[in-house]
């Protein structure tokens, strides 16, 4: 076993644990493969289990014999580990960093981890594009399911099986799939069933300097136009920006080569860039100086928010060209990994009620992120902390629950889901025992074989003794779109991520309880009314919530 | 009304200030209200403003469309019309312009507002607040403290109330010499007594000390408020200004105490910044957040350079100081500013509501402002600006411990018995002059003008539709385990207050709200509740019953009052309303809504066109490829 060789103290006793707004717990500190575990072995306290690879940075202190551990984590928790012994505190401080920084993915916690709970519905299977495509095609019988990428040699970043329009061959596909960057031929991503409407997405044309043009990629487009149709383009690139991508043989469609089609440029920040404004903001937020300028010129300077803003109102963009009119959009970047699906994703989630319920933006993540191709494992590598030099580290899928959590905000009945669901999504992209989130695409999901060697999240999630803490209580199916506001004013610092750990919610959290028993309460009581009433031969008190609850008793 | 020259302007244009959206209406100009009404829609948009709340009126220069006219109010709503006539236009804005200075108070709307009560209900009104009670609850007189009658007749401190509590051992002579050292003669007395430690919070003005003066009665004043309280062998004396302020008033004969002079007292500066400041600082964040197309980082360093949030945190900070003194310490602390009657009165205020749970309930947050600003005489006319007045007395002191008090909400949501609406509502009726409470700047001027024969009491008619105002979360066992708020004080927790200053643009705010949907399931889970028992009492009498029952206890007819519209609550409250707001939006996708079999349902989305996304300018027919595509969304449409 090679862990064990890059543990050289697996056990020191006397550690002094300090959080945050949390009693100081001493304890025995234990390190495995992938855990540090700290316990005091009492019955009664909890015991701190940290994944390694939850471990962003580290620094060392000593005073004397006294050392001590900051541990930085990605989920941007700080703690403090006081530990006797210098010669122990060196030991267990490289022990940590090593274990922290294991590059290769077969050696990470998924594939050691096994469940102590059965597996009841595995989720591996839940959001199959077959499925997906069966959906669409009881609707309109524009689309086909294509095969052309069944051996991932056509785009390695795209699934096996991707919706095209019913009219183009495989033949075509393939050659658009050349014209494109990373052999991202457009492909459908939304259908609106409204009104016929659809987001297709895509990567940058590779037009180059001389204005290369693809007949197949421009009747591929075209294909998703219904008849006198037109659509957008949303570039979500600047202009400046796309112009100079032609140098490096990227570049945008050209509105001769593409009549039918309007391109709009929006300015969705590039990955390093998004990396730099997580790393301020977290620094903001770590800042106690307590002074009310400093605070708020930090958050001024970190842009984390202007990301949000512009992010989302690319997305408010996109719905409304779909829904307000009626024009069908392709959305796309340079790579079409990243701002490109942030879009497609929210837009979905505006535009679409299914989007809103646990099981449809389970359902979303899989389909617009990870079979869409998000490199989750780059991307999610190192959070705010790290000191490692950065590579393709970027907080893209973060800034996209951001948003979804503005939209929450705005919309608090709207959602199946609360923010906790949002935030463990936030945890798991970064350290987890679940194998969802590992790897960077289809094809490197399939080479891994994680469907067989690890758990899918969804299967623990969606085990009602877990979903029970994701559920919204307020929430109330909601057919309409919901158009967010993305006044600066309307947006708001998530801080049940980037306070998480510099606050007490204990406050906040039993306001939360009150409120959702006054909800459960009124349940309770419609349910009483209308037995007692129908026991009473009165069968009016139907109460909107009495058809899905079972009738317990008078 | 001889001032009104044009009692209604048809073809009126009203545009949002935040988007392009635009209504045609017809404007009216009553005695009281300025009033637009939204034409040719059924159940129609009405805008009704009352003439008090006008801060502004400005003609804009003529524009093709007409003459517009800009009127920004006091609860923060802007309007902005456009005339088709420009000599309408003139008309309507030489009008405001007279009836929004009134010259005298009989001009004000207390005086012709007629709520329909007869005298014993307006005479019970006014009694419902009862500060001798108050100072009973809080344990005064007692062997420390007295009653004094020293200015029963106002004539020690005119901006006093009559009935003060002092030291027993504070004589008339040395409360008489004390007042005649301090600043507009607001000598120290009790305002709070926090009977656990027997610690009192006094509140006075600066003392005219200059460079040198010393005075032996106030001396013995503070002398005797120290001893008063055997708990602490000093009394701290909190100035509430910049020191540097204080300084530069040495040189007109006011100042600070010297410590040296004063026997054990401990003297802190507190920075508080005065009401100028104060005003600007307000006007400078109205500026930046009513900017159109405001990017994040312009917002961002618009809040920060207006220093609003900084100065509202100095006053929070201020408040904790003082809690902590008293209740941890148990010392006496004396609280001063200039005149005593702006910073003092937000300090003193916000650290009895930290201190004392009864304040953070309605009634009881009534009785703290009667207390601390009503009679204590904070100016309420000069500095809301009731008649035509000195605009450099107009400040929003009063605004601010609002804020403040929404700042502490955000982080105790369960410890007040009213919510943000309450504090919203009463912001708009101390600028509203519709009742008699706030008129006037000080007591004995309120006596003068006779408020409680003339005019109605705000705080009967609060009352009276206080479910709404109520915080649905509220714990009474959370004020028992807290009976001392301890804020947090790092500046993430100090934030804008949205609800408060766009209370007003619908566009901005939660289109669904917590607050009003958990609101109205408590109100109808006490409804069930009765309906339940009625059911079940009428079951056991028959038995198993075939008789259909007649049940009147729940049913959507018997609600409570509907509450009025209010953007602050957001959501529409019944399916009615729902429907109501999807006509007004118009467009909306309605469709396939859910089936709403008298259910609640508190779903809207709202208008794409509203929020602005991005500026849809389409034209397909353009020949030349523009570098960036604008399209302005819902004008847009291709052609070709």
């Amino acid at each position: 076993m090679e862990f064990a060789e890059l543990i050289k103290t697996p056990r020191v006793d006397g550690v002094v644990l300090h959080r945050p707004f949390l009693p100081t717990v001493e304890g025995t500190l234990c390190l495995t493969g992938h855990h540090l575990i700290l316990s005091s072995r009492q019955d009664n306290t909890e015991e701190l289990w940290l994944l390694h690879a939850n471990i962003d940075a580290i620094e060392k202190r000593f005073i004397g014999s006294l050392g001590t551990i900051i541990v930085k984590c990605k989920d941007l928790r700080i703690i403090q580990l006081d530990i006797p012994g210098m010669e122990e505190c060196l030991n267990i401080a490289n022990s940590i960093e090593a274990l922290s920084t294991l590059d290769s993915v077969s050696l990470m916690y998924p594939f050691f981890y096994r469940p102590m709970f059965e597996v009841i519905e595995d989720g591996w299977n839940l959001f199959l594009p077959e499925e997906a495509f069966k959906e669409l095609e009881s609707m309109t019988d524009e689309w086909r399911l294509s095969e052309v990428n069944k051996d991932f040699s056509i785009c390695p970043s795209y699934p096996a099986l991707v919706t095209v329009p019913k009219d183009i061959d495989d033949d075509s596909l393939c050659k658009a799939a050349t014209f494109r960057h990373g052999g991202r031929f457009p492909v459908l991503s939304y259908y609106h069933k409204k009104n016929g409407m659809v987001i297709m997405r895509a990567s940058q044309p590779l037009t180059g300097t001389s204005g290369r043009r693809c007949k197949e990629d421009e009747k591929l487009i075209n294909a998703t136009l219904r008849a006198g149709k037109r659509g957008y383009i949303i570039d979500t690139r600047t202009i400046a920006v796309a112009q100079q991508a032609k140098a490096r043989g990227g570049g945008f469609e050209q509105e001769a080569n593409y009549p039918q089609w309007r391109r709009i440029h929006k300015a969705i920040e590039r990955t390093n860039i998004l990396q730099e404004s997580l790393i301020k903001i977290v620094e903001a937020c770590n800042d106690h100086s307590n002074s009310m300028d400093r605070w708020l010129s930090k958050l001024e300077a970190s842009n984390w928010q202007s990301q949000v803003k512009e992010i989302l109102t690319t997305a408010c963009l996109a719905a409304q060209c779909i829904d307000r009119e009626g024009a069908s959009v392709l959305v796309h970047g340079t790579e079409g990994t990243d701002s490109t699906l942030q879009v497609t994703s929210l837009a979905q989630i505006i535009l679409e009620p299914a989007c809103r319920t646990v099981r449809g933006f389970q359902a979303l993540v899989e389909r617009e992120w990870l079979q869409a191709g998000h490199p989750f494992q780059q991307r999610c590598a190192q959070s705010a902390y790290s000191n490692e030099k950065l590579r393709s580290e970027a907080p893209v899928f973060l800034l996209f629950l951001d948003c979804v959590w503005q939209i929450l905000r705005q919309f608090p009945c709207s959602f199946q889901f609360n923010e906790h669901f949002l935030v463990m999504l936030f945890e798991h992209t970064y350290a987890s025992q679940f194998g969802t989130f590992l790897g960077t695409t289809a094809a490197e999901r399939v080479k891994l074989k994680l469907s067989q060697k690890t758990v899918s999240l969804w299967s623990w999630v969606n085990r009602p003794q877990e979903l029970e803490r994701f559920l919204n209580p307020l929430y109330e199916p909601n057919s309409l779109v919901i158009w967010p506001s993305v006044a600066p004013q309307s947006l708001l610092l998530w801080e049940g991520v980037f306070l998480r750990w510099n606050r007490s919610t204990k406050c906040l959290d039993e306001a939360y309880e009150e409120m959702v028993h006054i909800i459960e309460y009124n349940k309770e009581l419609q349910l009483k009314v209308w037995v007692r009433s129908s026991a009473a031969g009165q069968r009016r008190f139907m109460g909107p919530c009495i058809s899905h609850m079972h009738i317990l008793s008078l | 009304m001889e001032h009104i020259r044009t009692p209604k302007v048809e073809q009126v244009k009203l545009l949002d200030r935040f988007n392009n959206k635009t209504t045609t209406g017809t404007l009216y100009l009553t005695a009281t209200h300025l009033i637009f009404v939204e034409s040719n829609v059924p159940g129609a948009h009405e805008i009704w403003i009352l003439h008090h709340h006008i801060a502004s009126v400005e003609k804009l220069s003529l524009t093709t469309s007409g003459c517009p006219l800009l009127i920004q109010c006091r609860n923060f709503r802007v309007v902005h019309f456009v005339v088709p006539r420009e000599r309408d236009c003139h008309d309507v804005y030489s009008s405001l312009l007279r009836l929004l200075r009134p010259v005298s108070y009989d001009e004000l709307y207390a005086f012709s507002y007629n709520p329909k009560q007869n005298e014993q209900q307006r005479e019970v009104g006014w009694q419902l607040i009862d500060l001798t009670a108050e100072f009973e609850r809080l344990g005064l007189p007692c062997d420390q403290w007295q009653l004094s009658d020293v200015n029963r007749d106002y004539k020690v401190c005119e901006t006093y109330p009559r009935d003060l509590y002092v030291p027993i051992t504070a004589s008339k002579p040395i409360i008489v010499g004390s007042s005649k050292f301090r600043s507009k003669g607001r000598f120290p007395v009790l305002t709070y007594f926090y009977q656990e430690k027997k610690a009192a919070v006094c509140r006075c003005s600066q003392p005219l000390s200059g460079f040198s003066a010393r005075c032996l009665e106030d001396e013995h004043m503070l002398q005797a408020i120290s001893k008063a309280n055997h708990n602490s062998r000093f009394v701290y004396v909190m100035d509430t200004r910049p020191k540097l302020n204080a300084l530069a008033n040495r040189a007109a004969g006011k100042g600070y105490e010297n410590e040296d002079n004063y026997s054990n007292i401990r003297f802190q500066f507190v920075g508080i910044e005065n009401i100028h400041v104060m005003r600007a600082s307000l006007q400078k964040l109205l500026e930046v957040v009513g900017t159109r197309s405001l990017s994040v980082n312009d917002y961002l360093l618009g809040l920060e350079s207006s220093g609003w949030l900084r100065h509202i945190k100095a006053i929070v900070d201020a408040a904790i100081f003082l809690t902590k003194a008293v209740t941890v310490e148990g010392a006496s602390v004396l609280v001063h500013c200039s005149d005593g009657w702006d910073r003092t009165a937000q300090v003193c205020a916000l650290g009895a509501l930290l201190m004392d749970p009864y304040y953070r309930t309605l009634k009881g947050f009534m009785v703290l402002i009667e207390k601390e600003w009503i009679s204590f005489g904070h100016k309420f006319a000069d500095r809301c600006d009731q008649l035509d007045g000195d605009p450099r007395e107009v400040s929003p002191v009063f605004t601010q411990f609002l804020d403040c008090v929404w700042q502490l909400m955000e982080q105790f949501p369960q410890a007040f018995e009213f919510s943000e609406w309450f504090l919203i509502q009463l912001h708009e009726h101390v600028h509203s002059c519709q009742f008699g409470n706030f008129l006037g700047n000080s007591q004995r001027q309120r006596e003068e003008l006779q408020l409680k024969d003339r005019t109605y009491s705000l705080w009967a008619h609060l009352l009276s539709e206080q479910h709404n105002y109520l915080n649905p979360v509220y714990s009474p066992s959370f004020a028992e385990r807290h009976p001392v708020l301890e804020p947090s004080t790092q500046p993430w927790n100090f934030k804008f207050w949205r609800n408060m200053y766009h209370q007003f643009d619908r566009t901005m705010h939660p289109r669904q709200s917590i607050l009003k949907h958990t609101l109205t399931l408590k109100e109808s889970n006490s409804k069930l509740e009765d309906t339940a028992h009625t059911l079940q009492a009428k079951l056991q009498t028959l038995g198993v019953s075939t008789s259909p029952l007649e049940l009147h206890s729940w049913s959507r007819e018997h609600r409570l009052p509907p509450r009025p519209q209010s953007l602050i609550l957001g959501a529409p409250l019944s399916r009615k309303e729902a429907q109501q707001e999807e006509e007004v939006l118009g467009e909306e996708a309605l469709e396939d809504a859910p089936d709403g079999n008298g259910g609640e349902r508190t779903v809207e989305g709202s208008s794409a066109t509203e929020n602005g996304y991005g500026e849809l300018q389409s034209s397909f027919s353009s020949k030349n490829e523009p570098a960036m595509v604008s399209l302005e969304f819902g004008v847009a449409r291709m052609t070709c």
